[in-house]
């Protein structure tokens, strides 16, 4: 079926005529009308969009010397802005926003010939990790307990992407990650999520979270597709002051690369009290399967690890309040009826607007950067982020890559949510500390656990050095041999 | 750690989020739960550590020319307005 190929796969069928890039858009669209209904992993399908980049792809590739991706169906989070394509980062407040303008994320994809097939959904304002925060509604994880139905989720913030993805309703997507947002909900789903640098991907355009932290990323079935993709979506940008201005590599090389002699470190904190036997077997084998492809393993000490979350749960609330100021109901977005005065109509619009996990983010990052408050909360996380950083580039100096989990668990149910949000937080216990240092850090699928569920590990590497990771990436890939499918996907009986 | 009322109020104002008196409430005991959680970095001792703005990647900010290099799209920005008057945004009446 062409919804199961890779994109390296589609590629080279597009290229030898095996089929047509309207065939397969085609067979993309038609899967997402059979599945989205349940899944909800896409707000806006944008079909005839779809068919139209389609039709452009076939004639660029009659035409021969067509780009990467010309021609690859792929799912775009609806974080990103999209010109003339509604745009809602899954919120109420943004619910009839349809942007004048194209992310440069996008318009790179677009410029490499990619068609898109809609926008998929998320956490509201990426904040969340299980996509149930999200306005358009709960996203379902393709994937099913063998045991029974339950319903259960993909993760988050890009649990729409990630659940694309899985389902074989978009051959990659885009992904934005920041304390976690593309590697925990592809460990969730059982596929790829590749975090770059920051400064890897210019942030351009896509919808603000918390400035410092966030990066685009591709989500992909495998770590060859990932390399293709975030060939296409990197680079410098002048519009972007964080984007760096240092050359993007030929990642696609790196998927072969030799790991004879690569040094991998094992972090002794990534190892808390109670994490799970079938975890932290799935790691030990993890580190077998690098040992056998010729990498020394070293024990390495991150000894901030542990204050990672709380760091982060100051300064992404921070950064969030600053920036969702903007969202006040003049300019643009959905203005709250009958308000009685300016700051009414703030009041109301942000109320009505937002959820409440958005809220309760803006007001503890209102509360850490008020006055008398400040140097008790934010410049202290600042500084311990500065020991994060360091634990980091200390580790680096004696491994070239950290393996660890990606996740403390498998997806759990929509029903089986904590009440408590630090509960909550908790799930990201493991990607928010690469997320503060700004490490590039991606999740592959390894094996399934007892109960059938998909389990990811995650590389964290030096710097602007994605190679790295895509090499041992694809070492992992290789002998995990990880070809379980979900059983809510394309083509499958649902 | 726990908040009071009158400061959830105050920190729900300065954010211009308006709250009911329950909601006021739930905020209360949610926010100080988490506020808790993150006395945990009281343990670190950061004597002489600087603070970490952005991520430290970039040695120097670059400039660019100044020069004009977008505008006249008047009407891509207004294209979003919830209330527009001709050229302009409209908000409620500030002056009496």
């Amino acid at each position: 079926m062409l919804t199961d190929l890779t994109i390296a796969q589609a590629a080279a069928g597009l290229r030898k005529r095996d089929f047509s890039a309207t065939e397969l858009t085609k067979a993309h669209i038609s899967a997402i009308g059979q599945l989205n209904g349940r899944l909800n992993a896409y707000i806006t399908v944008t079909a005839d969009q779809a068919e139209t980049a389609a039709t452009r792809a076939d004639k660029t590739l009659a035409a021969g010397d067509a780009p990467t991706l010309t021609g690859i169906p792929l799912g775009i989070k609806d974080l990103f802005c999209t010109n003339g394509v509604r745009t809602t980062a899954g919120s109420r407040i943004l619910s009839n926003f349809v942007p004048p303008y194209e992310s440069t994320v996008t318009a790179n994809l677009l410029k490499n010939g990619a068609v898109f097939l809609g926008k998929t959904n998320l956490d509201e304002f990426a904040m969340g990790s299980a996509n149930l925060t999200s306005a358009f509604g709960e996203v379902e994880n393709p994937w099913h307990r063998s045991s029974d139905s339950t319903a259960l989720v993909p993760g988050g913030s890009s649990g729409g992407s990630a659940a694309a993805v899985a389902a074989h309703i978009a051959m990659g997507a885009t992904g934005t990650d920041t304390g976690g947002s593309i590697r925990q909900p592809a460990a969730y789903c059982g596929i790829v999520g590749l975090k770059p640098t920051y400064g890897r991907c210019s942030r351009w355009g896509t919808i603000a979270f918390a400035s410092s932290l966030d990066q685009a990323g591709p989500m992909t079935r495998t770590v060859e597709d990932a390399a293709i993709m975030l060939q296409a979506m990197a680079g410098h940008d002048p519009k972007d002051s964080t984007s760096a201005s240092i050359a993007v590599p030929d990642y696609r090389a790196a998927t072969t690369r030799s790991l004879k002699g690569l040094r991998v470190g094992i972090p002794a904190e990534y190892r808390p009290d109670g994490m799970s036997e079938e975890l932290l077997a799935v790691w030990q084998k993890g580190i077998d399967m690098l040992r056998e492809a010729g990498c020394e393993i070293v024990d390495v000490s991150l000894p901030h690890t542990k204050y990672g979350l709380a760091t982060y749960y100051i300064i992404a609330p921070a950064e969030c309040s600053s920036n969702l100021a903007r969202y006040d109901g003049i300019r643009f977005g959905v203005r709250a009826e009958g308000a009685t005065s300016l700051d009414d109509l703030y009041e109301k619009s942000r109320h009505n607007g937002f959820g409440e996990e958005v809220r309760r983010r803006i007001l503890v990052g209102t509360y850490v950067l008020s006055a008398g408050y400040y140097d008790a909360y934010y410049l202290k996380a600042q500084k311990v982020r500065t020991l994060i950083q360091r634990d980091f580039a200390t580790a680096f100096e004696k491994v070239d890559v950290l393996l660890t989990p990606t996740a403390p668990t498998a997806a759990f149910g929509h029903n089986e949510k904590p009440d408590d949000p630090v509960q909550m937080y908790l799930n990201d216990i493991f990607t928010v500390p690469a997320s503060m240092a700004g490490q590039p850090a991606m999740s592959v699928p390894v094996a399934l656990d007892s109960r059938g569920l998909p389990l990811g590990l995650q590389l964290i590497g030096r710097h602007f050095d994605e190679e790295t990771l895509i090499a041992a990436g694809a070492a992992l890939e290789k002998s995990a041999a990880f070809s379980a499918r979900p059983d809510l996907r394309a083509g499958a009986a649902a | 750690m726990s908040l009071d009322p009158a400061t959830t109020r105050r920190i729900a104002r300065l954010a211009r989020i308006g709250l009911d008196d329950q909601e006021t409430e739930t905020v209360r005991t949610q926010l100080g739960g988490i506020l808790g959680w993150i006395e945990i970095l009281n343990e670190v001792d950061v004597e002489g550590v600087p603070p970490m703005v952005g991520t430290s990647m970039n040695t120097a900010l670059t400039r660019r020319p100044d020069a004009v290099t977008d505008g006249n799209c008047q009407e891509k920005v207004l294209s979003n307005a919830p209330d527009r008057a001709g050229p302009f945004f409209t908000v409620p009446k500030v002056v009496e």
